[in-house]
């Protein structure tokens, strides 16, 4: 996946400006920033969901096909009001792999199945979302990307609400995408761990502040560039 | 008195069917839009001689269609470019009634409802619409789900999802059609919300709310159509009145609480 000199507008406002940056195929990367630092609006660029002004998103053929790309949104822009158990979810995701009138068939049952299992949630297959923890409806999003059979998944503030331990979960279970040679990119505000969970890491605040290896992006000038002045005395483990 | 049985059996089970997806997608408001807005479409069926049912069906699904293309093109929220066009339409409606010399139509019938004069060709329109609702109900069911509970990703996945939401649209504009001849134009929000919130409230999954709604709206269909015809009053407000009755049992007595 590459972006190219990415430029995109919202109401009227400059959202990003002349981001690029390249992910290989088996790629767990983190996207951090400040609120507003246009994560979200380059997870809507790149899905297609928000028109790029100028630039190019380039994703690999397989990606562009239907169903190619996963997009698993903030919790606020899901609505919690329909009642949908944790199998419904995963299974939207063989939506794209079923003609109009077509009902699930077997196979579309057992990936199900399989994809519940390995998000570790086969027991709660039953259970309604509204009835999940934070980081339980995190990995049913997962599972419901692994039935589409994704190649790049987008994850946006994944780990809002969720504690460390379901974060650790989470993050174990998306390193086994990375692993299969998936493209996994995650925005989040929280710098807490970024080394031990991310192989990369993009810094954002509008535009490209700094990418690469979380050991070394997280310079003083890259956090002053994200953060201003305060910015400069915290660390990525979160502490300042 | 069959034709109307009839006719409030289907207005009974199709509008909770559509209702619940009303109901949970926050559509209630763009319902009673288009019950407004199909007018023109049944003052022009009386003028030139077309059964208004008829005339309102491609009145429905022009609106329906004007206003997902009104809020994209204009920038509009879907709310106000369907305040815009709800009054519009309804207006104009009332502009033509007052204007056409040669129809003789009672307002009240038409804004209230009167399925005990429901003609043959009113019931077939709404046989034919509820096999076609049914239909597409059955074949974006798993679409509708998808768009309704995570909107975004839906469409991420595939643009199938953005054909299933204006085939939704459509759907409802159908609805709505055979939900004004019984409960008319302003009750008819009544049939589409009333039975599917109450469902709500007693079903656990959505597939329930949908059948639990068309249950109790039958029930208050067709209770409501003889209390109409006994006691001389008009069939909406006396359907609305039972499924509004129906809905205040429940939330005192019913026996679990919704999920959040």
């Amino acid at each position: 996946m590459s972006l190219q000199d990415v430029t995109v507008e919202v109401g009227g406002h400059l959202a990003l400006s002349n981001v690029s940056f390249d992910v290989e195929p088996g790629t767990l990367m983190g996207v951090v920033g400040p609120n507003g630092a246009g994560k979200s609006t380059l997870f809507n660029a790149i899905a297609g969901l928000l028109p790029v002004r100028q630039g190019k998103v380039t994703l690999h053929h397989g990606d562009q096909q239907s169903g190619g790309l996963a997009y698993v949104p903030q919790r606020e822009s899901v609505n919690w009001r329909i009642p949908v158990t944790v199998m419904d979810v995963v299974m939207m995701g063989r939506c794209c792999r079923m003609g109009w009138f077509q009902r699930p068939g077997k196979r579309d049952r057992e990936i199900v199945n399989a994809c519940l299992g390995r998000v570790g949630l086969w027991d709660h297959r039953s259970a309604l979302m509204t009835e999940l923890s934070g980081g339980q409806r995190q990995r049913v999003f997962v599972g419901r990307a692994l039935a589409q059979e994704a190649s790049v998944l987008l994850l946006d503030e994944a780990f809002s609400g969720v504690d460390l331990a379901a974060q650790e979960a989470l993050v174990g279970v998306l390193r086994t995408l990375r692993d299969e040679g998936r493209i996994v990119l995650l925005a989040t505000h929280d710098l807490t761990n970024l080394a031990g969970r991310f192989d990369q890491v993009l810094c954002l605040n509008r535009h490209v502040c700094a990418c690469g290896p979380p050991e070394q992006v997280f310079t003083s000038e890259v956090m002053e560039q994200m953060y201003g002045a305060h910015g400069v005395g915290l660390n990525t483990d979160g502490e300042s | 008195m069959v034709r109307a049985l009839i006719g409030s059996i289907l207005v009974g089970v199709m509008c909770p069917l559509v209702g619940a997806y009303t109901v949970t997608r926050n559509l209630a408001f763009i319902g009673d839009a288009l019950a407004h807005a199909v007018l023109p479409g049944i003052v022009f069926g009386y003028i030139v001689g077309v059964n208004p049912a008829i005339a309102a069906v491609p009145t429905g699904v022009a609106v329906a269609v004007l206003v997902r293309t009104l809020s994209r093109r204009a920038g509009l929220s879907s709310d106000t470019s369907i305040g815009i066009l709800f009054a519009t339409m309804f207006a104009l409606g009332l502009v033509m009634l007052a204007t056409a010399s040669t129809i003789r139509v009672n307002i009240e019938d038409l804004l209230l409802g009167q399925i005990l004069a429901i003609t043959p060709t009113g019931i077939y329109v709404s046989l034919g619409i509820t096999v076609m609702v049914i239909l597409g109900l059955f074949a974006f069911h798993h679409w509708l789900l998808f768009t309704s509970f995570d909107p975004l990703g839906a469409q991420v996945n595939s643009t199938r999802a953005s054909v299933a939401d204006h085939a939704f649209l459509v759907m409802l504009a159908l609805v709505v059609v055979i939900g004004i001849q019984a409960a008319g134009i302003v009750l008819v929000m009544a049939m589409l919300v009333t039975p599917a919130a109450t469902a709500y409230l007693l079903a656990r999954r959505f597939v329930s709310i949908m059948m639990t709604g068309a249950a109790l709206g039958t029930a208050a269909a067709v209770t409501g159509l003889y209390v109409s015809y006994y006691f001389n009053v008009s069939a909406g407000p006396a359907m609305t009145l039972v499924a509004s009755g129906i809905f205040v049992l429940v939330v005192l007595f019913r026996p679990r609480a919704t999920p959040a």
